[in-house]
């Protein structure tokens, strides 16, 4: 242990009593304890104020809001309306919409750009020409801003000159042609497809670091056994890679309890609700149409959706992943 | 590493596998390719010719956007707001990582839980709550109601890193410096965070890129388009000249510069930051 005195026995949280007392001669241990906590206090008290004050508050200020039908100007609320913001939430479409869109969404990710980003992380595994080149090239959306990717994308998606279109008109097939964007039935599919363009990157490279934690001894004992390259992966890489993918699902699935900015940007929930999600739903009535204690309400339904997944995902799902468990990435090489 | 064999089929697997990679960074390349091309066009050509290089080149748009001041005033917002978020969350970071790594103290492992429960819930959830906070606090249209909020919800994912980082310091480095007399802010001060520059790289870049593509709360802070960053001037350019698609190409590839150069130089950084995030969160 470092400082001696902090090794001792504290009698109080590091947040309160961080002044050493000005009694007369106290017992030096007491002095030094007191100092101790001071310390401690002068370490994390920075942190913890920032943190507590808007970060943790403002979850209380969105439960407390929400039970008010409330304008959002001046003041604090005072039309107390109990739970009714809820029940009005729960009864409403958009709402049904969104979370049936997020659960969409969700599906879509865990069965498509999961499975493909890992395949990708094998691929780029092996010794091949440019692979570093790849590699670089397919993480580099991922910097890009959502909104920078939502407005290339909606030039791209646009019905007439859009890319998209004009390269189904070159191949000749202009019965493919949509207004991706402005029709119900493909807008949610054209979402999906530019989050895959920005964000499979990411998820391979959270694979490829995984992968390179598996000893190659493992592969090459399981080879000896006469193991086809399928039973390699399905035996000894696949469970190998468990937390890793467990993590990548976690990422995936919280992402997109608060995807924003690229709906807000490419469809802004459109048409007619068909992209739209709680936290676009969420703006539109706090921001744009000031029923605060209404959008309030989404808040905390978001909040508590999120906590209680990430809650039962940690419980049930990674409770085996003990820490550590996804090999050496930790170490910064 | 992973050995192959060099077997007969694995040839014709190795071209197809060139194949996929080569499709695939098709499919990232020629989105960006469209734009920057497409900045070069005009809208008439847009139509014409979507595909081929732009006959004739037009520099115009791409000159216009560099000249104009709002586009600089946006850098210039989003530099600084992004430099002083990680200023302020990478300190505030260092110093609560030091203490969770090293001080022996009661409710220190509840403490930590309570920061790193902040990387379960979704920035989404506070923003109407922060919005109404700011204005209580006179922070809308102030840089700082950005800066602070960012710093406020990067610190669990800062201060998991860097703890992890100080906790594997050996003990013998500050015990040393203990005995030459250093006292605790000085064993912080002037052993470990200079051991940890590495670490303190990574989460530095982590903080840029976050603060660089930071879209909802610049929009709910900033409405005098004076502070607004560089997200905010790409949707309300595209808002603005939304019938001229090459202009708009034009400075979507120019705010990508930024972002794709920072990239270039901080790829190591950011891939380590965000792998060792993602598994130790």
């Amino acid at each position: 242990m470092t400082h001696p005195a902090l090794t001792e026995r504290p009698e109080k949280r590091p947040r309160t009593g961080a002044r050493p007392g000005p009694g007369p001669g106290p017992a030096t241990v007491r002095r030094r304890r007191l100092r101790g906590l001071a310390t401690v206090a002068l370490f994390i008290l920075p942190a913890l104020v920032l943190y507590g004050l808007l970060v943790l508050a403002p979850i209380a200020i969105a439960a407390y809001t929400s039970m008010f039908r409330w304008n959002g100007l001046g003041g604090w609320p005072e039309d107390f309306v109990g739970l009714d913001n809820f029940t009005r939430l729960f009864d409403s479409d958009v709402f049904h919409g969104d979370l049936r869109n997020g659960l969409i969404i969700i599906v879509l990710s865990l069965l498509v750009q999961l499975p493909f980003a890992l395949g990708l992380a094998l691929l780029l595994n092996r010794r091949m020409r440019g692979r570093a080149v790849y590699r670089l090239l397919f993480f580099a959306p991922y910097v890009l801003s959502e909104v920078i990717t939502g407005v290339l994308f909606s030039l791209i998606l646009s019905p007439e000159s859009g890319l998209a279109n004009q390269l189904l008109r070159a191949v000749g097939l202009e019965e493919l042609e949509r207004a991706w964007l402005a029709d119900p039935s493909t807008v949610l599919p054209a979402l999906f497809a530019v989050m895959t363009w920005k964000y499979f990157g990411f998820y391979m490279i959270l694979f490829l670091a995984g992968r390179q934690g598996i000893p190659a001894e493992l592969g090459e004992a399981a080879a000896i056994d006469g193991a086809t390259a399928w039973e390699q992966f399905r035996h000894v890489t696949l469970p190998l890679l468990g937390p890793t993918i467990r993590i990548a699902a976690f990422l995936s699935i919280i992402g997109t309890v608060q995807l924003f900015d690229l709906v807000w940007v490419l469809t802004g929930g459109g048409p007619d609700h068909a992209s739209e999600t709680l936290a676009v739903t969420m703006f539109q009535f706090g921001f744009k149409r000031t029923q605060v204690g209404y959008a309030s309400a989404i808040s905390v339904v978001m909040f508590l959706l999120s906590m209680i997944f990430a809650l039962a995902y940690l419980r049930f799902v990674m409770r085996r992943d003990t820490q550590g468990a996804v090999t050496t990435m930790g170490d910064h090489r | 590493m992973s050995r192959r064999r060099p077997a007969g089929p694995s040839r014709a697997k190795g071209l197809s596998l060139h194949l996929l990679a080569v499709l695939l960074a098709a499919f990232v390349l020629v989105p960006i390719l469209f734009g920057v091309l497409g900045g070069f066009k005009d809208n008439a050509q847009l139509a014409t010719n979507p595909f081929g290089l732009p006959a004739p080149w037009h520099p115009e748009n791409y000159t216009e956007v560099l000249g104009s001041v709002s586009f600089w005033r946006q850098i210039g917002n989003s530099v600084l707001v992004a430099l002083a978020t990680t200023v302020l969350v990478v300190g505030l970071s260092a110093l609560a990582a030091f203490a969770f790594a090293r001080f022996a103290f009661r409710g220190r492992e509840v403490l930590f839980t309570i920061f790193t429960a902040g990387l379960m819930f979704p920035f989404a959830v506070a923003i109407l709550p922060l919005f109404v906070l700011m204005r209580a606090f006179g922070l809308l249209d102030n840089p700082l109601g950005v800066i602070l909020v960012q710093a406020a919800f990067g610190l669990p994912m800062t201060i998991i890193i860097l703890r992890g980082f100080f906790a594997g310091v050996p003990r013998e480095v500050e015990e040393a410096a203990v005995i030459d007399g250093c006292t605790p802010f000085g064993v912080f001060w002037r052993v470990l965070l200079p051991m940890a520059r590495p670490a303190l790289a990574t989460v530095s870049v982590l903080a840029i890129v976050a603060s660089w593509n930071n879209f909802f709360l610049p929009l709910a802070v900033f409405n005098d388009p004076d502070w607004w960053t560089i997200p905010l001037g790409v949707q309300q350019f595209q808002g603005q000249y939304s019938s001229d698609i090459a202009r708009t190409l034009a400075y979507v590839v120019l705010a990508m510069v930024p972002a794709l150069a920072f990239y270039a130089v901080a790829e190591r950084h950011l891939i380590s930051g965000l792998t060792a995030g993602a598994t130790k969160g």
